[in-house]
């Protein structure tokens, strides 16, 4: 053996050197769940307060110590650092995914009694008192609208903007508009609302409501956003792919909108949809310009229309029915919400630069 | 088609910083130009003044006078995107666009300037274009791959078939493959033999058995230490060069006896 493969011994002989202390084994981690869920549901037992989130709550924290002690003895204190680590971060995303779930689950639960084909198509013309008719067809339609007219304002000025910044912007202007755009990201939504209830009037008259007001205030806080995540799209593109554009004797403008553009689009329309979900379920700034109506308002520049954040608050308020169908109101946004963010998936993904292999 | 460069005294500024000095060379048409030195002495500066992308930073200007076949690069008529349409270039790491396949890669020169095309004429631009980058037989299979689907040494003769796809009168290449293995690296030298017919080629190269392998002629380009501007030492026919140039730094340059 050692004279056909004399690399063999050799390599064989310091036995030790690469040795490491022993591991826990397989069935440690498992093993160690079990054993502090069964103790801390004997203990809260026990002591007479067994619920759920106490028994979750007490299993990890036992887990926790028990895994890292066993660790240290065995392990030593590379490995016992590593086990405390994992549990700490999962132990952190399981609390942060805590909120989100139960939200989920409370707003699936009660909205999903409500919603019927009859509730997501019939508005609220006539509907008083205790009835049970009614629905949120306006409200669906009022907010789609509404926010389409907001994206349209915001994305062509939040996209030339951010080209500005990217491909042109030098020194003071550029830093400026940078500044401001960081100001702007922080504005109170109220503030927008108010902002675009004041414009109007100075144009229009004290009056005046219509949906483009609250288009408006969307506008002002959608096209930050727009602008930031933009930016950092446009960043991201190599520079080489736009000195091969020009070397091909390519103008900037047409290197801009064919190469660098089409490079980012991906990147671009999750920005857009994501600055879509931020201004969606805005209710102050509505509640502030357009109102709220009971019938179907097609008319973006005339009278006020229905969303439905301001549905759902004002039917929240209202108490009794209108409780129902505040959650459905919810239920309906957040599938919305949903929606537009898996068709921004699809886009990115059909748009994506195609994989190298 | 080919045309040939006439360089008098140019200098090139980065800002205040003079980069490099006092070039002046002749570039002739149908032969391979090679440009050598160390790092940082100029050379892909001074090469993309030729076709003026070094205007794509910010400060970048040039003093002196380059000739196209006698008509002046840097006149006040002059658009830098037109030079470009005659002065193709192929960088240093391929760099075909992402979001296209093979073919929209090689019509991305005409498609992108917003010339319409019929689908022979693509097809047939395509066809010639890769023909003529040795990549035909490789890709015609393939043709709506995209273009990073390919291999290195495939993508930058992807990049080289795009740039002659517009037919340029010039080709400048910066170090096209130093990013490159051996075997791809033969590939596009063999590739630069058959162009030298239809083209003026201009390539810069750290590898001195390149530069001896495929040009006709030879730049030598040298710097005195950092902050220096980078100067042009001698030029000659590279046989010359390589047995007996003129200047003891370039002797001691290319024997490998410097620094």
């Amino acid at each position: 053996m050692a004279a056909t493969t004399p690399l063999e011994p050799s390599l064989a002989a310091p036995s030790g050197l690469l040795a490491s202390r022993p591991r826990l084994p397989r069935w440690a981690v498992p093993s160690t769940i079990g054993f502090s869920f069964a103790l801390s549901a004997v203990v809260l037992f026990l002591a007479d307060s067994l619920t759920i989130p106490a028994v979750v709550a007490l299993t990890v924290v036992l887990y926790a110590v028990a895994i890292s002690v066993w660790s240290l003895r065995v392990e030593g204190t590379r490995y016992a650092a590593d086990r405390t680590a994992t549990t700490v971060v999962t132990a952190a995303f399981g609390i942060a995914l805590i909120p989100l779930i139960s939200l989920l689950w409370t707003v699936l639960q009660n909205g999903a009694r409500v919603i019927n084909f009859t509730f997501l198509n019939t508005n609220m013309v006539g509907v008083y008192g205790e009835m049970t008719e009614g629905g949120i067809y306006h409200a669906i339609w009022g907010t789609i609208l509404i926010t389409l007219a907001a994206t349209a304002i915001s994305v062509p000025i939040g996209i030339l903007t951010a080209i500005y910044l990217v491909e042109y912007g030098r020194g003071a202007l550029a830093r400026g508009v940078t500044f401001f755009v960081d100001v702007m990201t922080g504005i109170p939504s109220i503030v927008a609302g108010l902002f675009a209830f004041s414009l109007f009037t100075l144009l229009f008259g004290p009056a005046f409501r219509a949906g483009i007001m609250g288009a408006t205030a969307l506008a002002v806080l959608m096209t930050p956003v727009v602008i930031r995540s933009v930016e950092e799209m446009l960043r991201l593109v190599p520079n080489e792919l736009r000195e091969a554009s020009y070397a091909l004797g390519v103008s900037k403008a047409r290197t801009i909108f064919k190469v660098v553009l089409r490079t980012a689009i991906g990147g671009i329309v999750t920005g857009v949809m994501l600055a879509i979900a931020r201004v969606i379920g805005e209710t102050a700034p509505l509640l502030l310009t357009v109102g709220l109506a009971a019938d179907m308002n097609w008319d973006l520049f005339e009278g006020r229309m229905a969303t439905l954040p301001v549905f759902a608050y004002r039917q929240y308020q209202q108490g009794g029915i209108g409780v129902d169908r505040a959650w459905g109101a919810a239920l309906t946004l957040i599938a919305i919400v949903m929606l537009l963010n898996i068709i921004a998936r699809l886009i990115a993904k059909y748009y994506a630069p195609k994989a190298s292999r | 088609m080919s045309k040939r460069i006439d360089v008098d005294d140019l200098n090139v500024y980065y800002s205040d910083f003079l980069a490099v000095e006092g070039v002046s060379m002749n570039i002739e048409p149908k032969a391979i130009t090679a440009l050598i030195g160390p790092s940082g002495c100029g050379k892909s500066t001074f090469l993309r003044t030729l076709n003026r992308m070094h205007e794509v930073i910010p400060g970048a200007r040039v003093t002196g006078k380059a000739t196209l076949d006698g008509e002046d690069l840097y006149g006040p008529q002059v658009d830098p995107v037109a030079v470009r349409r005659h002065i193709g270039m192929v960088f240093q790491r391929p760099n075909p666009f992402p979001t296209m396949s093979i073919a929209d890669n090689v019509l991305a020169g005409v498609r992108l300037n917003s010339k319409r095309l019929s689908k022979s004429q693509a097809e047939e631009t395509v066809e010639t274009s890769l023909r003529g980058a040795n990549l035909w037989n490789e890709v015609k299979d393939r043709l709506d791959r995209p273009g990073s689907s390919l291999s290195g040494g495939q993508q930058q003769r992807l990049c080289i078939a795009r740039a002659i796809a517009v037919k340029p009168d010039v080709l400048l290449m910066d170090e096209p493959c130093s990013a490159l293995d051996p075997i791809s690296t033969l590939a596009i030298e063999d590739l630069m033999h058959e162009l030298k017919s239809d083209y003026t080629i201009v390539i810069v190269t750290h590898n001195m058995q390149q530069a001896a392998r495929v040009s006709d002629r030879t730049a030598f380009f040298n710097i005195a230490g950092t902050g220096k501007p980078g100067k042009l030492i001698e030029m000659d026919d590279t046989t010359v060069m390589f047995s007996s140039p003129r200047e003891k730094a370039t002797e001691d340059y290319i024997s490998g006896r410097f620094g």
